[in-house]
């Protein structure tokens, strides 16, 4: 029995930020049991006290000297924005009325 | 001279550097043939003609005033449509991004520039490299060169096909479990994928940080290496780039040698599901290595076994943080549903209209994998064996200078037969994963067609990191033998094969 059901992926959908029909909840609950299923295995293959790795060659703290560089003008910046006013991203509301 | 288009890369550079050809000659008679033959492919999502020829007719103007030029000035080339272009659109094959042109060079496409290589135009992949066919671009699947209605590979299919069509004489791609190795085994074309860090990412849309390399596609093994020195070197717009250079490709290339050298095959990436014809050729070309004097041993990677599943559960988690920036803010596509919603409202309409089924499968994938229930049990183990398949590499290794299996398990595929089946279209990239999950190089050149269905198989080479030379030298050594046997590059054959199109250049 999976532990994928059609309220999880609802769930999960709605972290990331997707609106997703019925038809897609029972597509992905479908597709991704399968998934996880096939990918259970992978519980019990590693044995004992294994480092986890997160990046496959080992580099830490890459600095560089703290110099102002050219970069994007602010019209630049906002070229590709579907909406902007006065110099900023224009975006819909953050909170609820309510 | 209308079989320009069929020379190699290298070939070219020599005639463009003699002046037997002028940059403007060549590059207009690719930009004729793409003309001709994209609407069949659509290798190209978008062609960059007047900036190509501008480019060009900078190139013979220079060099008519006895300038001294970059190696591969003149040179056309294509660009995977994942890496910014300020003069060319950016989609990576995604309606969330269509008609978007960045505001600012990825910095491969900024050394091309700089390299003076007319850039033809960018293309067609899977929707943020995400698929290994190609189907998953919101633009259409593009052909194989092969066989039309067959997948060309993916995600980086456009550039695979655009070179194997001999609609480009190099392409760039970009490999997170295959992207570029795997296309090239299907389309009977040489990729490679380099040491992770040996080429900047700044500039490449992300899919998986720890996963990402870009590398050449090529018809033969020494372009790669041509291509493979201009792109590569350390970026200080890139924190994962490699602080030391690792040599001349060109030298490793032109010396090919298999003399000495221990061959490791991988015991897990042979046999038992792959594909009788693949199998045979693989066999003959191992056969073809001791003859030439390498020396064969088998070596065991036990955790091959689970890393289709630990690539699956990393890369969408990956994924899923690095595509949260497609939120109808600062670039791309925007919805909005009706009523006075909020911002989240409109980010989840943007991101349902926007994003493709693979893609949101992946971004679910992932917010499950990164989720707290599931964290430790799913994604923690895929990074233990992320450290597990490393070991094996190490050791196998201590073994040999290079391991080799095929590319991939079977030939190119109908377009549509596995779409709806998103575990059998994982499997795909079973031979090509590790290497991206180790960060180590790996390179994908063909060693002819099977004999059920006559499409290309390709092999493929692995090297420890930093030891990118290993594969130039060797696929040299190997494609050499070859081609004696053949009499051209393996490319050559698509023409002869059941598409109409390339053929129709002769007249």
């Amino acid at each position: 029995m999976s532990e994928i059901t059609p309220d999880l992926v609802r769930h999960l959908a709605g972290l990331a930020r997707i609106d997703v029909t019925d038809a897609e909840v029972s597509r992905f609950t479908e597709q991704l049991s399968l998934i996880v299923d096939s990918m259970a295995s992978i519980k019990a293959a590693v044995q004992g006290d294994v480092p986890a790795t997160s990046h496959p060659i080992p580099m830490s703290n890459v600095f560089r000297e703290d110099v102002v560089e050219p970069s994007l003008s602010q019209q630049e910046a906002l070229s590709g924005a579907p909406d902007s006013a006065d110099g900023r991203f224009r975006v819909h509301a953050i909170l609820d009325e309510e | 001279m209308s079989n320009l288009v069929f020379k190699s890369a290298s070939d070219l550079v020599e005639l463009l550097q003699k002046g037997e050809v002028s940059s403007v000659q060549l590059t207009q008679a690719f930009l004729d043939r793409i003309e001709k033959l994209n609407p069949a492919i659509n290798a190209f999502l978008h062609v960059s003609a007047e900036g190509a020829l501008a480019t060009a007719a900078e190139v013979d103007r220079r060099r008519a005033a006895g300038e001294n030029l970059p190696e591969l000035a003149g040179l056309p080339i294509a660009v995977k449509d994942n890496l910014t272009t300020v003069d060319a659109p950016t989609t990576a094959g995604s309606k969330i991004l269509e008609g978007w042109v960045p505001q600012y060079d990825a910095t491969v496409v900024s050394l091309l520039r700089a390299q003076l290589m007319p850039i033809l135009g960018k293309t067609n992949m899977d929707e943020f490299a995400m698929g290994s066919s190609t189907e998953n671009s919101a633009f259409g699947p593009t052909g194989n060169p092969w066989a039309l209605d067959r997948i060309p590979g993916g995600s980086g299919g456009g550039s695979a096909a655009a070179v194997g069509a001999f609609l480009a004489p190099l392409a760039i791609g970009s490999d997170t479990g295959g992207s570029i190795r795997y296309p090239a085994s299907m389309t009977g074309t040489v990729g490679v994928k380099p040491t992770y860090g040996a080429v900047s990412r700044y500039g490449l849309i992300a899919l998986g940080s720890s996963l990402d390399q870009i590398g050449p596609v090529s018809r033969t093994v020494l372009d790669g290496a041509l291509l493979q020195d201009v792109i590569a070197g350390h970026d200080k717009h890139d924190s994962t780039s490699l602080p030391a250079t690792l040599g001349s490709m060109t030298e490793a290339a032109k010396n090919g040698d298999l003399k000495g050298v221990r061959v490791g095959v991988i015991k897990q990436l042979q046999g038992e599901g792959f594909q009788a014809g693949v199998q045979a050729r693989f066999d003959e070309a191992i056969d073809l290595l001791t003859a030439a004097g390498a020396q064969i041993v088998e070596v065991d990677c036990p955790s091959f076994e689970h890393a289709i599943a630990a690539y699956y559960l990393i890369l969408p988690a990956e994924a899923s943080s690095n595509l949260a920036k497609f939120d109808s803010v600062r670039f791309g596509l925007r919805v909005t549903p009706d009523g006075n919603p909020t911002i989240e409202r409109v980010m989840a309409a943007t991101r349902e209209a926007g994003f493709g089924p693979e893609v949101k499968r992946r971004i679910i994938m992932g917010t499950f994998a990164l989720s707290s229930g599931s964290y430790d049990a799913y994604y923690g183990s895929a990074q233990k064996i992320r450290t597990l398949i490393q070991r094996d590499f190490a050791k196998a290794f201590e073994l040999a200078d290079v391991l080799v299996s095929p590319t991939a398990p079977t030939t190119a595929f109908k377009i549509g037969e596995k779409n709806e089946d998103p575990l059998a279209m994982y499997l795909n990239d079973i031979a090509t994963i590790p290497a991206n999950l180790a960060g180590i190089p790996g390179i994908s050149l063909p060693i002819g067609t099977a004999d059920e269905d006559g499409l290309p198989v390709g092999i493929q080479f692995l090297a420890p990191a930093m030891q990118d030379a290993r594969l130039y030298q060797v696929g040299a050594a190997l494609e050499s033998i070859l081609v004696n046997k053949w009499g051209k590059d393996m490319a050559h054959f698509a023409q002869a094969g059941t598409m109409a199109a390339p053929a129709s250049e002769a007249n």
